[in-house]
């Protein structure tokens, strides 16, 4: 009998070192978990989930002060990818964090814009070209879709499209399943 | 001599329905009243338009040059004038827009100077740039470069010319060996060089035997290692890796390709488009093109890029219980969203379906696991549980059973007892993930940009302090240095330093004002100075109670009022 305590507890002293010595040999820079939930994240910045980017988010879902469903960009798939890498039950999206829309791209009326350059400053990742009183334009392909460009025109210029069908984007419809004919 | 043949996995016997069209020899397509040549090629690569509206062309012109990594050059089918620009409804399932050259020939067909190279005593790497200048893309059906596939020239052992042309219905390939063999042949000599292989063989099944002949009797004069197999009729034994495998037994491996085992292959029309590119000098202008399924006059035409199908159909007359058109062959071809779409250089056959020759597929059962799509799938994949990952967009697990290893040949719909349309979903499958990988694609270039921005404003932040702290730092030093400051010791009492800052901007600020005075008052006469003074005595009069009033002193206000500086 005290033969086999004193075998498992050296069992797990040698353990214990072990994965104490592991935990300060292997240490990772950064939190690996807060990486892979930002690499889920659609990187829109827009702010919807109550932090001020995916970043500040991902780090409130790593701490459990935020949950899975509050990313609108992101949407079901999204959240689906979440609750896949956290172990968690998916859920539907929140509703007062914003709704899954299409993804559209900003555009700038030329015409109207005067050129302030408010847009520029609002766009998170630089899509808005332009310089001070001169017409401005936003690259289509770099556009996230974030509509914080949006609220700071003061001319009211710039309005979200949804984003075309082109050769390049579009996709297979899932097939249509016939209902069954009651033979 | 290939001694024995193998077999792939699966595969199944369809109808073949080659007889239709067969029979006759290739007849030229007559040249359309218009024409609408695609800058597209393919959903990867677009040409970039070196045209404008109203401008002449020659047949075989540049109207697009190369561009991107898998760009090929667009040409001008026949000699015309170019009426616009714009977008029309490409052959592509979609049936959406892109950018095309509409040209109105001149009937002349005349062509404009042509450029045969040697490929012998020229450069590799401009053989391949003329290639690509040529247009010359694989004309089996995907439009893939051929100059691209050429590799860098070593590693390949094995050049296999796809003559299997499996798919029920299609005849182009099968015409054009029994017709055009030594240019084929030519072609296929020229790529074996290009490639670095040490062998040809030509895989044509054998269901073809005039072809077979054909290709034979053109074989026999040239020196290159050539062999003419014919292999069994099994679709799709035209599929790359199922033909690979057929002749030299090579097994390639889920996710790799046969380049990695030392086989590239190119189809028969590629080889042939490789002859005109270099001997004749002459671009992918037109292709060969089976019209066949409900018509009554079916055949093989030669038809220019960009012929609209719907001015092609007349040609094979299709029957009054036509009610559509399938693109490409019945197993994996689609049915063609608008019938002005042009003819492109993959666009190997238009099939006429009515519902009594293609009956619409009975409705959908449950999946019963019986297994005959995995038997049947030359892919050796597991077509059942790859429908049930899709279905359930499952996706992740879906990859993992090999999905994009799927040559969407349509066995496992075929033989399926319950009619499942399998390859619908697998099609749907491939392009949510396609889909999803550019969306993360896009995400982490966002996350980069933003980094970046956030980077770059923490830097300007710095630069802007640094910039104010060192111009603080220069006055600092000139009024150290000044002897008449106002105060004795600026470098021990900071509060005096800063003093004397303030004073001495404000001394600068009145000197500048003293020297912008306004001009018209220099200079005046004695009468006007007066009248001027006159009326500055009256208006400080009637300023004087209002000023009084005003708490802080007249003094303080009235200076304020005079020196609106700042
Ligand atoms: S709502 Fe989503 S996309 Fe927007 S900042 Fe938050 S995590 Fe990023
Ligand atoms: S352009 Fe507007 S909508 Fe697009 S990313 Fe910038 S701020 Fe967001
Ligand atoms: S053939 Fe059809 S029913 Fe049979 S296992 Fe495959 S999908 Fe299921
Ligand atoms: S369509 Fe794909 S899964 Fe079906 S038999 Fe062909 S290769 Fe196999």
């Amino acid at each position: 009998m005290l033969s086999a305590l004193l075998i498992m507890a050296g069992i797990a002293i040698v353990l214990g070192a072990a994965l104490g010595y592991a935990s300060i040999r292997f240490k990772v820079e950064g939190d690996p978990l807060v990486e892979k939930i930002d690499a889920i994240l659609p990187q829109t910045q827009c702010g919807q989930c109550g932090y001020p980017g995916c970043k500040p988010y991902a780090q409130a879902v790593a701490n459990g002060e935020a949950d899975i469903n509050q990313c609108p960009p992101g949407g079901e798939d999204g959240i689906r990818a979440l609750a896949d890498l956290l172990g968690r039950e998916f859920k539907p999206l929140s509703e007062e964090h914003g709704v899954e829309k299409p993804k559209s791209v900003a555009f700038i009326d030329e015409q109207t814009c005067i050129g302030c350059t408010l847009c520029i400053q609002a766009c998170p990742v630089d899509a808005i070209v332009g310089a001070a009183k001169h017409m401005h334009t936003v690259v289509e392909n770099l556009c996230t879709g974030c509509e914080l460009c949006v609220a700071p025109c003061p001319v009211d210029c710039i309005t979200m499209e949804p984003v075309r069908e082109t050769v390049e984007n579009w996709k297979w419809k899932y097939p249509v399943v016939e209902l069954r004919k009651v033979a | 001599m290939i001694s024995r043949l193998f077999k792939f996995h699966g595969g199944i016997k369809p109808d073949s329905h080659k007889s239709e069209s067969a029979d006759f020899p290739i007849r030229p397509a007559p040249i359309p009243p218009q024409l609408v040549v695609p800058l597209r090629q393919n959903a990867r690569a677009i040409a970039h338009c070196i045209v404008e509206p109203g401008e002449r062309v020659l047949k075989g012109q540049r109207i697009g040059k190369a561009q991107g990594a898998l760009g090929t050059a667009v040409h001008a089918p026949t000699s015309g004038t170019v009426v616009e620009i714009t977008n029309r409804p490409m052959a592509h399932p979609s049936g959406l827009d892109t950018r095309c050259v509409v040209i109105e020939p001149d009937g002349e067909d005349r062509w404009i100077e042509r450029h045969p190279i040697d490929p012998l005593d020229t450069d590799r790497a401009v053989t391949l740039a003329h290639l690509r200048d040529a247009g010359v893309v694989g004309m089996g059906g995907a439009a893939f470069p051929s100059h691209i596939k050429l590799g860098d020239g070593t590693g390949i052992e094995t050049l296999i010319l796809n003559g299997a042309e499996c798919e029920p219905w299609i005849t182009c390939d099968d015409r054009l060996m029994r017709e055009r063999a030594a240019a084929i042949l030519d072609g296929a000599v020229i790529l074996c060089d290009l490639i670095g292989a040490r062998r040809i063989v030509v895989g044509i099944e054998d269901n073809k035997p005039e072809a077979i002949a054909a290709m034979r009797a053109a074989a026999e004069p040239l020196e290159h290692a050539i062999q003419i197999v014919p292999v069994p009729t099994l679709y799709p034994a035209g599929g790359e890796k199922q033909l690979i495998k057929v002749l030299t037994g090579i097994e390639i491996a889920h996710g790799r390709l046969g380049s990695a085992y030392g086989v590239q292959c190119f189809n028969v029309g590629t080889g042939h488009a490789v002859h005109r590119a270099i001997r004749a000098g002459e671009p992918v202008v037109s292709r060969v093109v089976t019209l066949t399924g409900n018509v009554s006059n079916p055949g093989n035409f030669e038809a220019l890029i960009g012929t609209p199908i719907e001015t092609l159909l007349p040609l094979a007359g299709p029957k009054a219980d036509t009610n559509r058109y399938l693109l490409g062959g019945p197993m994996m071809g689609f049915a063609l969203p608008d019938l002005s779409v042009p003819l492109v250089k993959g666009t190997n056959c238009v099939i006429a379906a009515s519902d009594a020759l293609f009956p619409p597929p009975p409705p959908e059962l449950p999946c019963i696991r019986c297994t005959s799509c995995a038997r049947a799938c030359p892919a050796d994949l597991q077509p059942f549980e790859l429908y049930w990952f899709s279905r359930s967009h499952n996706f992740g697990k879906a990859q993992e059973y090999h999905l994009f290893d799927c040559i969407e040949c349509g066995c496992c719909t075929f033989v399926c007892p319950s009619h499942i349309p399998l390859v619908d979903y697998f099609r749907f499958a491939k392009s949510e993930i396609w889909a999803r990988e550019r969306d993360i694609q896009a995400a982490s270039e966002a996350r980069n940009r933003f980094e970046f921005r956030n980077f770059r404003q923490e830097r300007e932040k710095a630069e802007k302090a640094a910039r104010l702290a060192a111009k603080a730092a220069e006055t600092k030093a000139k009024i150290a240095k000044e002897p008449d400051a106002p105060s004795a010791d600026p470098e021990n009492s900071p509060a005096d330093a800063k003093k004397a800052l303030i004073a001495a901007a404000l001394e600068r600020a009145k000197q500048q004002k003293a020297a912008i005075e306004p001009k018209n008052t220099a200079n005046l006469s004695p009468e006007t100075q007066a009248e001027i003074d006159e009326i500055e005595a009256r208006r400080q009069e009637q300023r004087l109670p209002e000023l009084e009033s005003t708490p802080p002193g007249p003094d303080e206000g009235a200076s304020e009022k005079q020196e609106p500086v700042r």
